[in-house]
């Protein structure tokens, strides 16, 4: 009995590592914040401001993939629903303050994500995805016949505005740290859902869903609330990515989109608060790379071959493998 | 002229014909995806890619080596399926048993690849194939005119698809396959070779979604994207009809496609979205699907 372990003693490291991770977490998230901050004087903003669009995307999105366990197909029709009410809203109502404009986009995405997550609630699994890309070409139909979407060519033009009467966006920079406060908003909020008590049943919910059923928990509701939240995010987005290009198009309803959120989420790393971030920057920076040298024709066959190669031997993505090699190295 | 609910008699049959039409395709292909899940418990993303390679496959062995149109009927399909048993055998076969989201992103990556690659080769215009003499013209059936070919695609896909069901659900060889739905491991104890089985069965999935893609070459435009709007509404289709049973595809496909029909004939805005919406209510009432058994 002499190598037995005192609980007490468990209770204590289990403690010690808590605060440790804490403390890591906030030490990254300073270095992150720092990085961002400072971007700008090396890198060209609007550069920035779409990374930082498609990273809240993918944040938006990893919170129903990595810490729920829903695939959706169909995240690129919130992505648009924010976009074309925004560039809507400001262009039709011109001196309505930008900050209006996105809010009312992010609402009409919050809503279609209630349509969409009762609807496709009802079946699991495989199902679920290819509900969820249904709707959301069901969407894309609504997009291409509506007069207000400007059809195929889009809304163009849309003017940036200024955030609440007073700081002008025309400027890239300011539009940039909008942007940046916009995202880290977004970001910290999934970080607080996730560490929260709603967020431990989400991620029960992920392991094992008819245990989670089985403590009592209404796993439905809880699946919806994850999902008018991620589509909140996602519209969020794609209300900023209209004010940063002044356009919408049916680009950003396009199924295609959809997989690309995917890809970023997975090869990022699903489940890691950080991943869709790295998923996104890595994701954006190689289509400009590409369509900027003689493989520009070929994006959509190597983001393909990226997809296979991440799910064949790579699916905690870059950030779970950097995890995982802290892990056995520094411990 | 006689009328319908205000709409002229042929009209309405032609556009009962065109659906009917479609919902051969809509059968063909979501018969393909419920052969592979049965077995495989996976659904093929890249099953519109597959479908748009059988009919790119028919017009290039024409325009290259001159394969006519029947000999390509048998040969699209088996070249297709060539490719679905290597991408089983190298791809697939590497994952599984992990989360079927995998295999769902791991099909849809090798559908990007494909696309993209037939893109780069040959445009996103289409190529132009014209169908065999024999099909030129048609007859007139007093209510409407009924072109040869058209009529030609309705018998053979309802064939392809009955012939199907018989081999699945009649034969020994469909017995295995449904024995191997039902508990691969124990099929495997009793001495059937399962791996090579669940090749096969990929394989044959794709075979029959090629044999749709060559069937549509002389009457779609056969174009690199051709295929991805279509699967999606098959993965409508599959929903609406559950994918409990091989019959039950068949049905919800054809059934689907002549209710795109009709709304093309009495409400044209609504008929890209109708199947859709169908999907919705289906859901809303019977989540399981109209043949579903499955939750």
């Amino acid at each position: 009995m002499s190598n037995s372990v005192n609980p007490a003693d468990i209770h204590k490291t289990m403690l010690d590592q808590q605060k440790s991770d804490h403390r890591r977490r906030l030490i990254l998230n300073l270095v992150l914040l720092a990085l961002l901050v400072a971007a700008p004087m090396v890198m060209y903003p609007v550069f920035l401001m779409k990374i930082l669009c498609f990273a809240l995307f993918a944040v938006a999105f990893n919170l129903l993939l990595g810490f729920t366990g829903l695939l959706s197909f169909g995240h690129a029709a919130f992505l648009a629903s924010g976009a074309y009410t925004t560039g809507y809203l400001l262009t039709t109502f011109s001196g309505l303050s930008t900050e209006l404009g996105i809010i009312a986009g992010t609402l009409v995405a919050t809503l279609l994500g209630l349509g969409f997550a009762l609807v496709a609630i009802r079946r699991q699994g495989i199902y679920f995805a290819m509900i969820t890309l249904a709707l959301s070409q069901l969407v894309f139909f609504f997009f291409v016949q509506s007069s207000f979407t400007g059809g195929e060519d889009g809304l163009h033009g849309i003017p940036r505005g200024q955030f609440l009467g007073l700081i002008d966006l025309n400027d890239n920079l300011n539009m940039y740290y909008f942007v940046l406060a916009v995202f880290l908003a977004g970001y910290l909020f999934v970080q607080r859902i996730v560490g929260s008590p709603f967020g431990q049943v989400l991620k029960a919910i992920k392991q094992n869903e008819p245990r989670a059923i089985s403590l009592g928990y209404n796993v439905n509701r809880y699946k919806i609330i994850a999902f008018v939240i991620s589509a909140g995010l996602a519209g969020l987005a794609g209300s900023m990515k209209t004010v940063v290009f002044q356009l919408a198009s049916l680009n950003d309803a396009h199924w295609h989109m959809s997989g690309e959120v995917i890809l970023m989420t997975l090869l990022g790393g699903t489940g890691t608060l950080l991943g869709p971030v790295v998923g996104a920057a890595f994701v954006v920076n190689l289509e400009y790379q590409l369509s900027q040298g003689p493989l520009g024709d070929w994006v959509d066959a190597i983001l393909g071959a990226i997809f296979v190669l991440t799910v064949l031997m790579f699916q905690s993505g870059i950030v779970g493998q950097v995890q995982k090699f802290m892990k056995k190295n520094i411990g | 002229m006689s009328m319908i609910l205000g709409v002229p008699v042929a009209v309405l049959f032609g556009q009962l014909l065109l659906g009917l039409i479609n919902g051969g395709f809509y059968a063909l292909l979501s018969l393909g995806l419920a052969v592979i899940f049965g077995l495989l418990k996976i659904i093929n993303f890249a099953h519109g890619a597959l479908y748009m390679l059988g009919a790119m496959a028919t017009v290039i062995l024409f325009d290259t080596l001159g394969i006519s149109y029947w000999a390509a009927l048998f040969v699209a399909p088996i070249l297709v399926g060539c490719v679905g048993v290597a991408i089983e055998y190298f791809l697939l076969r590497k994952i599984a048993g992990q989360d079927h989201i995998y295999s769902l992103l791991l099909t849809f990556g090798v559908a990007l690849i494909i696309q993209g690659v037939l893109t780069n080769m040959y445009g996103v215009s289409g190529l132009r194939y014209s169908m065999p003499d024999v099909f030129k013209g048609g007859m007139n059936l007093g209510f409407m005119f009924l072109p040869y070919y058209r009529a030609w695609v309705i018998v053979i896909a309802l064939l392809v698809c009955f012939g199907t069901w018989f081999m699945i659900e009649k034969t020994k060889l469909g017995a295995y396959l449904r024995a191997g739905t039902e508990d691969s491991q124990l099929m495997q104890g009793f001495g059937i070779n399962v791996p090579l089985l669940v090749s096969l069965t990929f394989g044959f999935g794709v075979m029959l979604a090629a044999f749709a893609g060559a069937l549509a070459a002389p009457i779609y435009s056969v174009t690199p994207v051709m295929g991805s709007h279509i699967l999606i509404v098959v993965f409508a289709v599959v929903v609406i009809g559950g994918m409990g049973s091989i019959s039950g595809a068949i049905i919800t496909g054809i059934l689907m496609g002549v209710v795109e029909g009709l709304t093309k004939t009495f409400y044209p805005p609504a008929s890209s979205a109708v199947i859709f919406l169908v999907m919705v209510v289906v859901l809303l009432v019977r989540p399981s699907g109209l043949f579903g058994k499955e939750a």
